[in-house]
C-alpha cells in the first residue's frame, strides 16, 4: 500500500469536518469539527514525517495539538459564556453585529 | 510495523488491511460527528474517529504522538467538549433542518471542489522518495523528538507555553463574572425563601409515601396522587420517570383484601350487625 | 519738476484718505479739506503747464518713474509717470473743473450728513482720474480706470437709501466691467505682442506688430472706451447715473471721466492707426451713439437725463474724431476740453434750479425761473449757447471742427459721417433749445412737492411740509461762483483754442496732426452748421416756445415713447442679456441636472444597488462567512494547482 493513502483520508476527513463546520448550528458540534479538521492536518503531518524520514513534521503535530488544546479551553469558555447570556449555543443566533 | 524499519516504497500488508478497515471507521466516526442530532453522540463518535487517528499515528512511526492523542486529545479534550455538552443542555437535540438559504447546497459544492482538488493535488505532488522513520526512530521516538524539540523547535516550544498560560487566564476570566454586591448570608438566603413563598423544609425524597425509593418514581402523596417535587426536572424532561401511582392503588386494594380475608370474622359479624340494624 | 508729477495723484489721494479715515471729527471742516485738496493739486497742475510752456514743443514731455511696481524675473511694471501734452490738458482739466464743482459741492451738499465722505469720495476720484490720465504705460492707466470706477459706483450709489440710486450704481459698475474686461484682455494681449506695457513702446512699435494683432487690440480697447464712455452698445448705464448728486453727474458724468475712453483711444492712436477696421468700428460707435444720445436727449423730461443723454452724444462726437484718426485726435481732445466746461457749467445750472425747485427734475414742471434765478439763467444759457455751437462760442468752433474732419474723411464714409454729424448738430439744438426753453421760459407749471423723501440738499422733511410749493431762489455765491467761471470757459474756450490754432499746435507732438482731404470747404461746413443749427432751434421754439406746455407728458406718438425709454436700451439688453442668460443658464441647469447629475446620480445608485446586492452576503451568519472562507480556500488551492501546472 502506498503511504499517500493516508493523506488522503487526511484529506477525507478535512474535507468532512469543514463540511460539518458549515452545515452545523451548534457550536459545539462546530468545535469538535474543528478538531476533526486539525486532526486530518495532524494525520498528514505525521504522514510527511514517515516519507521524509524525519521527525520535523511530528514536532509540528504536536505543536498542533498544543494550539488545538489552548484554542478548545478558550473556545468552549466563549460558548459556556454565550450560552449563559442567551441560552442558547446556536451560531446563527449569534448575530448582534448584523443590521 | 516491521515494514517502518526498511525504506520502502510499499507499507506491509498488514498495515493495509489495518488501514483499509479502520480508514472506514475513521470516515464513519466523521460522518456521524457531523451528521449525528445530539452532541453527545458526536463527540462520542469523534472520539471514536481520534481513537483510530491515535492507531494510525502509530503505524505512521509516531509512538509518542499515538500516545498523546489517546491520553491527552481522546482523553482529556474529548472529555472537555462532554462537560461543556452536559452544562450547556445534553437533552437538546439539534434540528438537522437548514435555515440559511443555500447554505448546505453551498457547502456541499464548497466541499466538493476542495476534496477534489485536495485529492487532485495529493494525487499531482511528487511523493515518489519514501524513506521511513526507522533512521529517525532509531535512538527512539521520544527521545528524537524532545531532542529537536529542545534544541530546533525550543523558542516555539517556550512560546506554546505563553500560548497555554495565556488561554488558561482567557477562559477564567471568560467565565468569572463579577461579584457587583456582597454574596447573601446563609440567613439572608433563608429569609429570601420564606419571603419567596417557596418550600420551607427540604424537598420530599422520591419514593418516601410510595413503597419504591428510587430516584425516577415520584413520592405519593396521602390520596395516592404522585407529587411533582419528589424527582428531578431533568428527569421529568427526558421522560424518564416511571409512575407508580396505579401500582400503588392496586397494591393498597390487594393488602386490603387479605387483610379482609384475614378478618373473616370480623366481616361477618358486622354483616350480624347490620343484620340486628335491619331488625 | 519731475517731482511734482507724483504729487499730483498724491494730494487728492491723501485728502481721501484723510477724509475717509478721518471720522467724523471732520465733518465741520472736511468739505474745505476735499476742496482745498483738489485746488492745491490744481495751482501743481498750472506750475507744471507754466514750466512746461517754458520749453519747446518736442521737449515739453516729462517722465518719473516713482517705484517699480511688480518686479517679476523679466516682466517689469513701474510705477511711472508721464506728462505730456495730452496728460496737461487733461490734468489741467480735471482738476480745474474738479476743484470748481467741490467749491460748488460746499453749497450743494450743505444739507448733507455725509457730507465728509462725499467730498473724500470726490477727491479718491480726482485722484484715480489723475493716475488714469499719467500713468505712463497701460497697467497703472487700468488701476487708475478702475479707481473711477469705483468712485463712480461709490457717487451714484451716495444716496444709497434709495433703491434707485443703488440699482443705479450697481448697473454702471456691471455694466462698466464689460468694458475693464476688454481693456484688460487688450493689454495682456499687448504684453504677448510686445513683451511689455509701456506707453513708449507699445507705440513705437504699433506699426510692426500684424494688423490682425492691432485690430483684435484696438477692439477691446474700443470695448473699454464703450463701457466708460457711454457708447452704444454699453450706453445704458449713464441715463440711471443721474441718480448721483449732481455734483458727481457734473464732474464724472459729464465733464472727466466719461471722456477717459476718448482719452484711451487718442492715446492709443498708434495702435488704431495700424488698425483701419478698428477705426471704422471706432467712427461708427461714434456716429450712432452722437444720433442715439440726442435722440434720447430729444425725449427725456428728466432735466438730468436729457443732460445725460447730450452728454452721451457729445462724445460721439469726440469718439468719432478720435476715429478719424490723426485728422481727428485734436479735435476729438479739444471738444472734449470745451464740453467740459459747457456741459460741467450745465449740469452745475440743473443742479441749481433743482436746488430752487424742491428736487424736481421734471422740466414740464419748471418754466418761467429766468426771474426767480438770473445768474443760474445767463451761466445755463452761455453753456446752451456753447454746446449748440453758436458762434464764437467755444462749442461752436470745436464741433464744427470734428464735423469738417468727418467730411474730410472722405469717401462715401465721409459723407455719411459728416451728415451723421450735421445731424446730430441739428438735434443737439434742438434738445437743448427744448431744455433751455422748458426750463426758463415760458409760464411757471410749479407743482407742490411730490413727497418729502428726496434726500440731498433741502433740508429735513418736516421743515419742508408736504405739499409745499416751491419759492425759487438764487444759489449762494459758492454754488454761482463755479457757474460763472465754467461759463466763461464756456464763452472763452473754444476761440482761445482755435486763436492761430493754438491747441492744435499745443497738441501735435503728441497726437500728430494731418490735414484732410475735405470735400467740402470750411465755410461751407459752418454756414451748413448754421443753417441746422437756425433749423433745430425753430423746430424747438415751435414746439415748445410758442404754445403752452403741457404739465403731463402727453402720450405721444410710438417713435416718441420708444426714445423715451432710452431707444429701448434696457429692453435690447433685458432680451438679448437676460433672456439669453436665462435660456443659457436654463439649459446649463438642465444639463447638469440630467447629464452631469445624471452620471453622478447614477454612479451613486449603481454603487447603492450593488451595495443593496452585495449587502445580502453579509446576512450575519457566521456560516454563511465560513463558506466563503472555504470556498475562498478552494479557489486558492486551484489557483496554486493552476500556477503548478503553467
Amino acid at each position: 500500500m502506498n503511504p499517500v493513502n493516508y493523506l488522503y483520508l487526511a484529506a477525507l476527513l478535512f474535507t468532512i469536518g469543514a463540511t460539518g463546520v458549515l452545515i452545523r448550528r451548534n457550536a459545539i458540534v462546530i468545535f469538535m469539527c474543528v478538531e476533526l479538521m486539525l486532526n486530518a492536518c495532524n494525520l498528514a503531518f505525521v504522514t510527511f514525517s514517515r516519507m521524509h524520514g524525519n521527525l520535523d513534521g511530528q514536532i509540528i503535530a504536536f505543536f498542533t495539538m498544543v494550539v488545538a488544546a489552548a484554542e478548545v479551553v478558550v473556545g468552549l469558555a466563549i460558548i459556556v459564556t454565550i450560552f449563559r447570556s442567551r441560552h442558547s449555543a446556536s451560531v446563527d443566533d449569534a448575530g448582534l453585529l448584523k443590521l | 510495523m516491521s515494514g517502518l524499519a526498511a525504506a520502502s516504497y510499499l507499507t506491509s500488508t498488514g498495515e493495509a488491511v489495518q488501514f483499509w478497515i479502520l480508514a472506514v471507521v475513521a470516515v464513519a466516526g466523521a460522518l456521524g460527528a457531523v451528521l449525528m442530532k445530539k452532541a453527545v453522540h458526536s463527540a462520542l463518535c469523534l472520539a471514536g474517529t481520534m481513537i483510530v487517528l491515535a492507531v494510525f499515528y502509530l503505524a505512521n512511526g509516531a509512538y509518542f504522538l499515538g500516545v498523546v492523542q489517546i491520553v491527552v486529545y481522546t482523553g482529556a479534550i474529548m472529555m472537555l467538549f462532554l462537560f461543556v455538552v452536559m452544562l450547556v443542555g445534553v437533552t437538546a437535540a439539534d434540528s438537522l433542518k437548514e435555515t440559511i438559504k443555500g447554505q448546505r447546497l453551498l457547502a456541499g459544492l464548497c466541499a466538493l471542489g476542495f476534496g477534489v482538488l485536495l485529492t487532485a493535488g495529493i494525487a499531482n505532488a511528487a511523493l515518489r522518495d519514501f524513506d521511513g522513520l526507522g533512521q529517525a526512530n532509531a535512538g527512539g521516538n521520544v527521545q528524537g523528538l524532545a531532542a529537536l524539540l529542545f534544541t530546533k523547535y525550543v523558542f516555539a516550544f517556550e512560546i506554546t507555553g505563553a500560548l497555554l498560560i495565556t488561554a488558561a487566564v482567557g477562559a477564567m476570566v471568560l467565565t468569572h463574572r463579577e461579584r457587583t454586591g456582597p454574596a447573601a448570608t446563609q440567613r439572608e438566603l433563608a429569609e429570601r425563601r420564606v419571603r419567596g413563598g417557596k418550600q420551607l423544609p427540604p424537598l420530599p425524597a422520591p419514593g418516601v409515601y410510595a413503597r419504591h425509593n428510587a430516584v425516577d418514581i415520584p413520592g405519593l402523596l396521602p390520596d395516592g396522587t404522585p407529587s411533582e417535587l419528589t424527582v428531578n426536572p431533568t428527569l421529568r424532561a427526558r421522560g424518564q420517570i416511571r409512575d407508580v401511582s396505579g401500582e400503588a392503588l392496586a397494591e393498597l386494594a390487594a393488602l386490603e383484601q387479605r387483610s379482609e380475608d384475614w378478618l373473616e370474622r370480623d366481616k361477618r359479624r358486622a354483616g350480624e350487625r347490620t343484620e340486628e340494624g335491619a331488625k | 519738476m519731475e517731482n511734482l508729477i507724483g504729487t499730483l495723484v498724491l494730494v487728492p489721494l491723501l485728502g481721501a484718505g484723510v477724509l475717509l479715515c478721518g471720522g467724523r471729527r471732520l465733518d465741520r471742516a472736511g468739505h474745505w479739506i476735499g476742496t482745498f485738496a483738489a485746488a492745491l493739486s490744481f495751482v501743481i497742475g498750472v506750475v507744471l503747464f507754466a514750466d512746461m510752456l517754458g520749453r519747446s514743443g518736442e521737449d515739453r514731455e516729462l517722465a518719473a518713474t516713482v517705484f517699480s511696481w511688480v518686479p517679476v524675473g523679466g516682466f517689469r511694471a513701474d510705477v511711472g509717470f508721464q506728462l505730456d501734452q495730452l496728460s496737461m490738458t487733461f490734468v489741467l482739466l480735471i482738476t480745474g473743473v474738479g476743484s470748481l464743482i467741490h467749491l460748488y459741492s460746499v453749497g450743494y451738499m450743505a444739507h448733507d450728513e455725509r457730507r465728509r465722505r462725499f467730498f473724500g469720495y470726490l477727491n479718491l476720484f480726482l485722484a484715480a482720474m489723475l493716475l488714469l490720465v499719467l500713468a505712463d504705460n497701460y497697467l497703472l492707466l487700468y488701476v487708475g480706470w478702475e479707481g473711477v470706477g469705483l468712485a463712480s459706483y461709490l457717487l451714484i450709489g451716495f444716496w444709497q437709501h434709495k433703491p434707485s440710486a443703488a440699482t443705479a450704481a450697481k448697473k454702471a459698475f456691471l455694466v462698466n466691467r464689460v468694458g475693464d474686461m476688454g481693456l484688460s484682455i487688450a493689454i495682456m494681449l499687448m504684453f504677448t505682442t510686445f513683451g511689455t506695457f509701456a506707453f513708449g513702446p507699445v507705440l513705437e512699435n504699433a506699426d510692426k506688430a500684424g494688423e490682425g494683432r492691432l485690430t483684435a487690440i484696438g477692439l477691446l480697447l474700443l470695448l473699454a472706451a464703450c463701457g466708460k464712455s457711454a457708447q452704444v452698445p454699453l450706453q445704458s448705464w449713464l441715463g440711471d447715473a443721474m441718480e448721483g448728486p449732481t455734483p458727481v453727474s457734473a464732474l464724472i458724468h459729464a465733464a472727466t471721466m466719461v471722456t477717459a475712453g476718448v482719452y484711451l483711444i487718442t492715446r492709443s492712436g498708434a495702435i488704431f492707426d495700424g488698425a483701419p477696421d478698428a477705426q471704422t468700428a471706432v467712427v461708427t460707435v461714434g456716429a450712432v451713439t452722437l444720433l442715439f444720445g440726442a435722440i434720447v436727449g430729444c425725449a427725456k423730461d428728466d432735466i438730468k437725463k436729457a443732460l445725460a443723454g447730450s452728454t452721451m452724444s457729445q462724445i460721439g462726437y469726440m469718439v468719432l474724431a478720435a476715429g478719424l484718426g490723426p485728422i481727428g485726435y485734436p479735435f476729438a481732445i479739444m471738444h472734449l476740453v470745451t464740453h467740459g466746461f459747457f456741459k460741467a457749467g450745465l449740469f452745475l445750472g440743473a443742479g441749481s434750479v433743482m436746488h430752487a425747485m424742491n428736487d424736481e427734475v421734471d422740466m414740464r414742471r419748471y418754466g418761467g425761473l429766468r426771474r426767480y434765478m438770473p445768474i443760474t439763467f445767463v451761466t445755463f444759457g452761455l453753456g446752451y449757447l456753447a454746446i449748440i455751437g453758436f458762434p464764437g462760442l467755444s462749442g461752436f468752433f470745436s464741433k464744427d471742427k470734428i464735423i469738417e474732419a468727418a467730411f474730410a474723411k472722405g469717401g462715401t464714409e465721409g459723407w455719411i459721417l459728416g451728415g451723421a454729424a450735421l445731424l446730430g448738430a441739428a438735434i443737439t439744438a434742438y434738445y437743448m433749445t427744448r431744455v433751455m426753453l422748458l426750463t426758463f421760459f415760458g409760464e411757471k407749471r410749479w407743482q407742490p412737492a411730490p413727497s418729502p423723501e428726496e434726500p440731498g440738499a433741502e433740508p429735513a422733511a418736516e421743515t419742508r411740509g408736504e405739499g409745499r410749493m416751491p419759492h425759487p431762489h438764487e444759489s449762494p455765491k459758492v454754488m454761482t461762483i463755479p457757474m460763472i467761471v465754467l461759463a466763461a470757459g464756456s464763452v472763452l474756450a473754444g476761440g482761445l483754442f482755435s486763436l492761430n490754432d493754438a491747441f492744435l499746435t499745443w497738441l501735435e507732438p503728441v497726437t500728430g496732426h494731418e490735414e484732410g482731404h475735405s470735400p467740402v470747404t470750411a465755410v461751407q461746413v459752418t454756414t451748413a452748421t448754421l443753417v441746422v443749427l437756425f433749423v433745430g432751434v425753430a423746430l424747438a421754439w415751435a414746439q415748445y416756445g410758442r404754445r403752452p406746455v403741457p404739465v403731463t407728458a402727453p402720450p405721444g406718438s410710438l417713435p416718441v415713447r420708444i426714445a423715451r425709454r432710452d431707444l429701448l436700451q434696457d429692453d435690447i439688453n433685458h432680451i438679448v442679456l437676460v433672456r439669453g442668460g436665462e435660456h443659457l443658464t436654463r439649459s446649463l441647469v438642465y444639463v447638469d441636472h440630467t447629464l452631469v447629475d445624471g452620471v453622478v446620480n447614477g454612479t451613486a445608485a449603481a454603487v447603492g444597488g450593488l451595495s443593496g446586492r452585495m449587502r445580502r452576503l453579509q446576512n450575519g451568519f457566521a456560516r454563511s462567512y465560513a463558506v466563503s472562507m472555504f470556498g475562498g480556500a478552494a479557489v486558492l488551492i486551484a489557483a496554486t494547482l493552476l500556477m503548478r501546472a503553467v
